[in-house]
């Protein structure tokens, strides 16, 4: 139900990538969402960190995911913190279909706030700024 | 009796002048504090061998009014021990190491203070500043800024409704937490709102990030509220009957985030009431009322459920209506008006308030019934920690 177009808003406070989080902001430049994954235990896990908080491994390292995640909760942000950026916008964080114990926190965009909801199935899109690609998400189509 | 095993007690109470852009200085408010609450204790600045605040000097304007090193030096302090940190447990955080260091015999008599300056700040524009920078965004502010949630009501935002969609939680009964404050905050003179709140004045409010609106985030404020934290032993002869810190909770179970904790309908304040009832024969029901964080008024909520006095999920029932967290309920909620119309005193205003109870000092808001122990917590999402205190004859 995308059936709204996004408006890339006209300011946002942008990302000051890291020596792990580089990847992950970069990643879009291929249309890639990449998570840090671990090859000890096999998890996904996220923020990208230089170590698995599950098992502790150090073997971590950024892979594509199909993008595909569920609203596990959102807010209907109604206060302009910024101007460049008016309200509303929907914060939400969102459960990635491969491992739904890993999530984001995002913006659901391409649809009408009031039509974001809990369980509601999206898939990435990426919103370039400079040097850096913010993964947003988008209602599937039914 | 806990790991504590009743050694550190709190002596005396202190706050400044409370308000809106009073046009004093963090230092002066946290100096009048300190000050009003040595002499409550009935100690002089002499006697005071530490010092103990959150989250120190280094915070970004006004968040912070003073920092330890700035009060030991404003008032020529000769310390033994000392701690200004913001990585702690919660606002509460310094009393436990205040505790700590009383109870090892590093201190006997440690002032243990929050400052905050946030009215000031944001009127002069530091506040709008921080948001609108070009600056990049780092560590925690990597993962929200950019998404336009550069506020703790966005982080927090996403839980109420996740505790709504799993509950059936209404914003009615979230709005008892509000309308309770602000009937008590009529009975405190140093309140910033006291004027009546009716439930469709907190329905009609402007929203925020829903489903919190403006009367579920608590209102800056100047201001600074110090404790005494003493070694028993040092009591004697001092001027208030010793209020016992019975336990503190500080545990954190899961990941230092907001969006990653596996269960979206608890908090770290469940980590730490459950540590802190694992280490005292205290139990829930023996608590007679709750001083309990609203700097956003769904937090309050799991903190009366992470304290176990309703169960899990049942936090919208226990606050229907109201009279449970009244005055003169079954066990009474933020005496003092909170933070949501007290002023964001910002932590250690809840243990300030559970004291003045406790001695009977509440004046017009003193709750009528008999009292002995008093559960306070503080923090939100990955930032808890509790304690329980008490005066029993």
């Amino acid at each position: 139900m995308s059936d709204v177009d996004h408006v890339r808003p006209e300011f946002r406070i942008l990302p000051d990538p890291s020596m792990e989080s580089g990847a992950f902001w970069a990643g879009g430049a291929d249309g890639q969402l990449l998570i840090h994954h671990c090859n000890a235990c096999g998890k996904f896990f996220h923020p990208p960190a230089p170590a698995c908080f599950r098992c502790r491994s150090t073997d971590v390292g950024p892979q594509p995911v199909s993008g595909r995640a569920t609203v596990a909760t959102y807010t209907i942000n109604r206060h302009q913190w910024f101007p460049g950026f008016p309200p509303p916008y929907v914060l939400a964080y969102v459960e990635l279909a491969e491992q739904p114990d890993v999530r984001l926190t995002t913006n659901i965009v391409g649809c009408a706030v009031e039509d974001v909801h809990i369980g509601q199935e999206v898939e990435v899109m990426f919103e370039q700024w400079d040097d850096v690609w913010l993964p947003l998400f988008t209602p599937v189509a039914p | 009796m806990s790991w504590l095993d009743g050694a550190a007690v709190i002596s005396g109470i202190g706050q400044s002048q409370v308000g809106r852009r009073l046009g004093r200085s963090g230092l002066d408010l946290t100096v009048e504090a300190c000050l009003r609450a040595i002499a409550d204790a009935g100690l002089t600045p002499d006697d005071i061998d530490g010092v103990a605040t959150y989250p120190g000097g280094r915070a970004d304007a006004g968040f912070s009014g003073a920092g330890a090193n700035e009060l030991h030096d404003a008032l020529g302090l000769r310390t033994r021990w000392h701690l200004g940190s913001p990585e702690i447990a919660g606002q509460l955080g310094p009393t436990f190491d205040a505790a700590m260091a009383v109870t090892n015999g590093l201190a006997n008599h440690v002032v243990s203070f929050r400052s905050v300056w946030e009215s000031s700040a944001q009127h002069g524009g530091s506040r709008a500043a921080m948001y609108q920078t070009a600056e990049r965004a780092d560590k925690m502010r990597e993962w929200t800024a950019p998404f336009g949630a550069p506020s703790a009501a966005n982080w927090i935002a996403p839980y109420a409704q996740r505790y709504m969609y799993e509950f059936g939680l209404t914003r009615e009964q979230l709005g008892q937490i509000a309308l309770t404050c602000r009937a008590n905050a009529a009975g405190n003179p140093d309140a910033i709102y006291r004027q009546p709140l009716e439930m469709e004045d907190y329905l009609a409010a402007r929203m925020i990030s829903e489903p919190l609106c403006l009367l579920d985030c608590d209102v800056p404020c100047d201001g600074a509220v110090a404790v005494i934290v003493s070694r028993r032993e040092a009591t004697a002869g001092l001027a208030n009957p010793p209020v016992t810190i019975e336990a503190v909770g500080a545990a954190l179970y899961q990941r230092h985030t907001w969006d990653q904790r596996i269960d979206l309908t608890t908090m770290a304040a469940h980590d730490s009431a459950a540590a802190m009832y694992e280490s005292t024969s205290i139990a829930p029901g023996d608590v007679d009322f709750m001083e309990l964080y609203d700097g956003f008024s769904y937090l309050t909520l799991q903190w009366i459920e992470a304290l176990g006095f309703c169960e899990h999920g049942a936090a919208g029932t226990y606050l229907e209506g109201g009279e449970r967290i009244a005055l003169s309920g079954e066990r009474p909620l933020n005496t003092q008006g909170g933070q949501l119309s007290g002023g964001r005193l910002h932590g250690l205003g809840y243990l300030h308030e559970a004291c003045l109870q406790l001695w009977r000092r509440g004046g017009a808001r003193q709750i009528p019934k008999d009292i002995e122990i008093a559960a306070v917590g503080a923090g939100g999402g990955p930032v808890a920690g509790c304690m329980l205190v008490s005066l029993i004859d």
